[in-house]
C-alpha cells in the first residue's frame, strides 16, 4: 500500500505541530520518522492513522483519500510507546479484539479467531502465554503483544510510536532486529516514529528527519549521514562541529583570510562550515586548511578526541584521532578537512541547500 | 570520611538501629493515647451508645420499635429514594467523568467545579432552592399546580434533593482514575475497528470497574443518610414523605427513644457495611481505584 502525504499542515493554538509536510511512502517500506520532541513526527504518524485530524493537505492511501475515513475503517495498525494494551483482558483476547469488533458479515468464527491469535502469538515468540493478563508480562513482551494485536487486523499500513522508547538498552536492540525481521516476513508498510538516531539509521529503509514541523530531508540511511541536506540535519545526525566563515563570490574566508577551499557553492554573506570529527586531521602547521590550537586532549576507548580553538573568535572544532597520534594540549597544528559542508548562516538569505 | 579507630568518636547522640524519622518511645506512645482517645471517644462511643439504647428495654422491645407502619414505610421510602437517585447518579457520574477525563473542552474546569458543588454547599440551602424553585410560591410552583404535579412536600422532591447532594460521589472517584488512565487505550480501540459505543462498554467501563463501585458505594451511603436537604422538602407527612433519618428525628421529638434508636441502628449498620466493604475494595483493588485521594 502506497502512502502518499502532501502538504499536510497542523497547528495546536498557534504552535504549528506540522508546517506542510509531503512524503511518499512506498509498499512495503520500513520508513523512520525522526526529529527531536516537538519536532512534529508523532502528530504526522497520529494523522496518518486518523487519531488526529490535519488542518489541510491529503492523506491517501493507495488513491484512497484516507481523510474522507475515520480511524476505525482505516484499517491501521497502531503500536503505543506505553503498549496500551487492555489491562483487564488477557492476552489472547487483547489479539482478538480487532476481529471480534467487526460487524457479523466480515467477523471470522471464534475457531478461525482462535487459529489466527495462536499463528501471531507464534510470529512474536509468545506461545503460551494467552492467558496471562499485561501486567503479568515484561514491558518487551507487552510490546510484541501490541504488535501482535496491530497485526492481527491484517492492517494496510503499520504505525509505531516510539516503540521501543519505554523499554531498557538491552531489550531495545533485541527487539529492534527482531522487528526488523518480523517487517521482512509480513512485507507491511511500517512507519515508526523515533528520536534516537541510532534506531533510525539501523531499523528503516529510508528515514525522514522532521524539525519544528518540518521535513528537512528524506532518504537512505547513508544519504542522511553522508549527504545532509540542511544545517539541521548535519548537526542531528551524528557528531560534527562548525565554524562561522564569510563567503564571497564562491570563495569562503575565516577572519578575513580566505580558506584554501576551493570554489564553495554558497550566496555572498555569513555562512556556517560544518565538519564532521572522523573528517578532519592534523597536519603541520600552516598548511592544510586552518591554523588551530589543540585545546583539550581525551582518550575515548577506539580513539583519542581532541578539541581545538580556531580563528579569533576560538570556535571549537571537535576531531578524532587514531590513539597512537601524538599531540600535546596547547599545540599548534594545522586542520585538512577531507569532508565538510557549506550552509549559509541561520536568517542570512538564501538558506538553500550549499556545498 | 577517613576512619581512625584509636580516635575516641563523640558519644552517639542516637540509639543505634534508631531512623532520624522516628521519635522518642514516650512521645509515641502519647500520640498514640490521643489519637485513640480521640477516636473512642468521638467514635466508637456514640456507635455503641446508638445500639446500647436501641437494646436498652431488651431485644422484644428493639424489635417491637419496628411494628410501627410508619417505620416500614420511611424504610420502602429511603430505599425507593436511593433506587432512583443512585443509577441516575451512576449515569451522570460516568458521563461526566468521561466528558472531563477522555476530551479536552471549554468550560472544562467551570464543569468540575459545578460537580463540586453539592460539597461545598450546605445541604439545608440547596433544599431552600428546591422549596424556591418547585414549591407552591415557588417560581414554577404555579405552573405545576395548574397540571398537577407536585414536587414539594412528595416524593419527586426527596428524589431530587438526593440526587443533588449525592451528585458528586461517583464522578469524583471516576474523574482521577480515568486521568491517569489516559486515552491510549481507548486509541487503540478506535485504531482496531471499534466504534465510540463499542470502546466505552469493552475497555473505558471495565478499566474503572472497581472504583465505580466504590463510588457507588459511598454514593449509596449518603443517599440513604442524607437528613438536612430531604428534611427542607419532605414536609414531614408521616408514613408518606419521611425517610429513615427523618422519622429518626420524628420518632426521637416524641421521645420514643428506643424506637428512635432502633431505626437509627439500621443507618448505624448501613454505615458499617459500607465501611467494611469500602476497606475491602481499598485493599483488594487498591491499584484500579483513583490514587492518592480517598474519602
Amino acid at each position: 500500500m502506497d502512502l502518499k502525504i502532501r502538504d499536510v499542515r497542523k497547528e495546536y493554538g498557534s504552535f504549528p505541530a506540522l508546517n506542510g509536510v509531503s512524503l511518499d511512502i512506498r509498499s512495503g517500506e520500513l520508513v523512520a520518522l525522526l526529529g527531536p520532541s516537538g519536532s512534529g513526527k508523532t502528530t504526522l504518524l497520529r494523522a496518518i492513522a486518523g487519531l488526529e485530524i490535519p488542518d489541510s493537505g491529503r492523506i491517501l492511501f493507495g488513491d484512497e483519500d484516507a481523510l474522507a475515513k475515520p480511524v476505525q475503517e482505516r484499517n491501521v495498525g497502531f503500536v503505543f510507546q506505553h503498549y496500551a494494551l487492555f489491562r483487564h483482558m488477557k492476552v489472547f483476547d487483547n489479539i482478538a479484539f480487532g476481529l471480534r469488533v467487526r460487524g457479523r458479515a466480515r467477523r471470522p468464527a471464534e475457531a478461525d479467531i482462535r487459529r489466527k491469535v495462536l499463528e501471531l502469538l507464534e510470529l512474536v515468540q509468545l506461545q503460551g502465554l494467552e492467558n496471562r493478563y499485561p501486567a503479568q508480562l515484561s514491558g518487551g513482551q507487552r510490546q510484541r503483544v501490541a504488535l501482535a494485536r496491530a497485526l492481527a487486523i491484517e492492517p494496510q499500513v503499520l504505525l509505531l510510536d516510539e516503540p521501543f522508547g519505554a523499554l531498557d538498552a538491552q531489550v531495545r536492540k533485541e527487539l529492534r532486529r527482531w522487528l526488523r525481521e518480523i517487517h521482512n516476513e509480513t512485507g507491511h508498510t511500517t512507519v515508526f516514529v523515533t528520536h534516537d538516531q541510532e534506531e533510525a539509521l539501523e531499523l528503516a529503509d529510508r528515514v525522514a528527519i522532521l524539525h519544528k514541523g518540518d521535513l528537512q530531508q528524506v532518504g537512505t540511511p547513508d544519504a542522511i549521514y553522508d549527504q545532509p541536506a540542511t544545517p539541521f540535519v548535519y548537526a542531528f545526525i551524528g557528531d560534527s562541529s562548525s565554524l562561522p566563515i564569510e563567503v564571497r563570490g564562491g570563495q569562503a574566508a575565516l577572519d578575513g583570510k580566505a580558506l584554501p577551499l576551493g570554489r564553495v557553492d554558497a550566496p555572498d554573506g555569513p555562512a556556517r562550515l560544518h565538519v564532521r570529527p572522523q573528517d578532519v586531521t592534523f597536519v603541520a602547521p600552516g598548511e592544510g586548511v586552518a591554523l588551530g590550537r589543540v585545546a583539550t586532549l581525551r582518550r575515548l576507548g577506539a580513539f583519542r578526541r581532541a578539541d581545538v580553538d580556531v580563528g579569533v573568535r576560538r570556535s571549537r572544532i571537535e576531531v578524532r584521532l587514531p590513539p597512537e597520534a601524538v599531540f600535546a594540549e596547547g599545540e599548534e597544528v594545522g586542520l585538512a578537512f577531507e569532508r565538510f559542508a557549506v550552509f549559509p548562516a541561520e536568517g542570512a538569505p538564501g538558506a538553500a541547500r550549499a556545498a | 570520611m577517613p576512619a581512625d579507630p584509636r580516635q575516641t568518636l563523640p558519644a552517639h547522640p542516637v540509639a543505634a538501629g534508631a531512623s532520624p524519622t522516628t521519635e522518642p518511645i514516650a512521645v509515641r506512645l502519647a500520640l498514640i493515647t490521643v489519637a485513640l482517645a480521640f477516636l473512642a471517644l468521638f467514635l466508637v462511643l456514640p456507635l455503641i451508645a446508638v445500639f446500647a439504647e436501641a437494646f436498652r428495654n431488651g431485644v422484644d422491645a428493639y424489635f417491637a420499635s419496628f411494628d410501627d407502619p410508619d417505620t416500614w414505610s420511611a424504610v420502602w421510602l429511603t430505599l425507593g429514594v436511593a433506587a432512583i437517585a443512585v443509577p441516575l447518579n451512576v449515569v451522570f457520574g460516568l458521563a461526566a467523568s468521561w466528558a472531563v477525563a477522555k476530551h479536552e473542552f471549554r468550560g472544562k474546569s467551570l464543569l468540575v467545579t459545578l460537580i463540586d458543588l453539592p460539597f461545598s454547599v450546605s445541604p439545608v440551602v440547596s433544599g431552600m432552592c428546591y422549596v424556591l424553585l418547585f414549591g407552591a410560591q415557588g417560581y414554577f410552583g404555579h405552573y405545576l399546580q395548574s397540571v398537577g404535579v407536585q414536587i414539594i412536600f412528595a416524593v419527586p422532591g426527596l428524589v431530587l434533593a438526593t440526587i443533588f447532594v449525592t451528585f458528586p460521589f461517583v464522578a469524583r472517584e471516576l474523574i482521577p482514575l480515568m486521568q491517569e488512565q489516559g486515552v491510549s487505550e481507548e486509541e487503540a480501540a478506535l485504531s482496531l475497528g471499534a466504534g465510540g459505543w463499542r470502546t466505552f462498554w469493552s475497555v473505558t467501563l471495565p478499566n474503572v470497574r472497581w472504583a465505580l463501585l466504590y463510588g457507588v458505594l459511598l454514593c449509596n451511603a449518603r443517599a440513604m443518610g442524607e437528613f438536612g436537604a430531604v428534611s427542607v422538602v419532605s414536609g414531614h407527612l408521616r408514613g408518606q414523605t419521611n425517610t429513615v433519618p427523618l422519622q429518626v428525628e420524628i420518632l426521637y421529638n416524641d421521645y420514643n427513644f428506643v424506637a428512635a434508636f432502633a431505626v437509627a441502628s439500621l443507618l448505624a449498620g448501613l454505615g458499617l457495611v459500607t465501611l467494611v466493604v469500602k476497606s475491602a475494595l481499598e485493599w483488594r483493588y487498591a491499584d484500579q481505584l483513583a490514587s492518592g485521594r480517598r474519602h
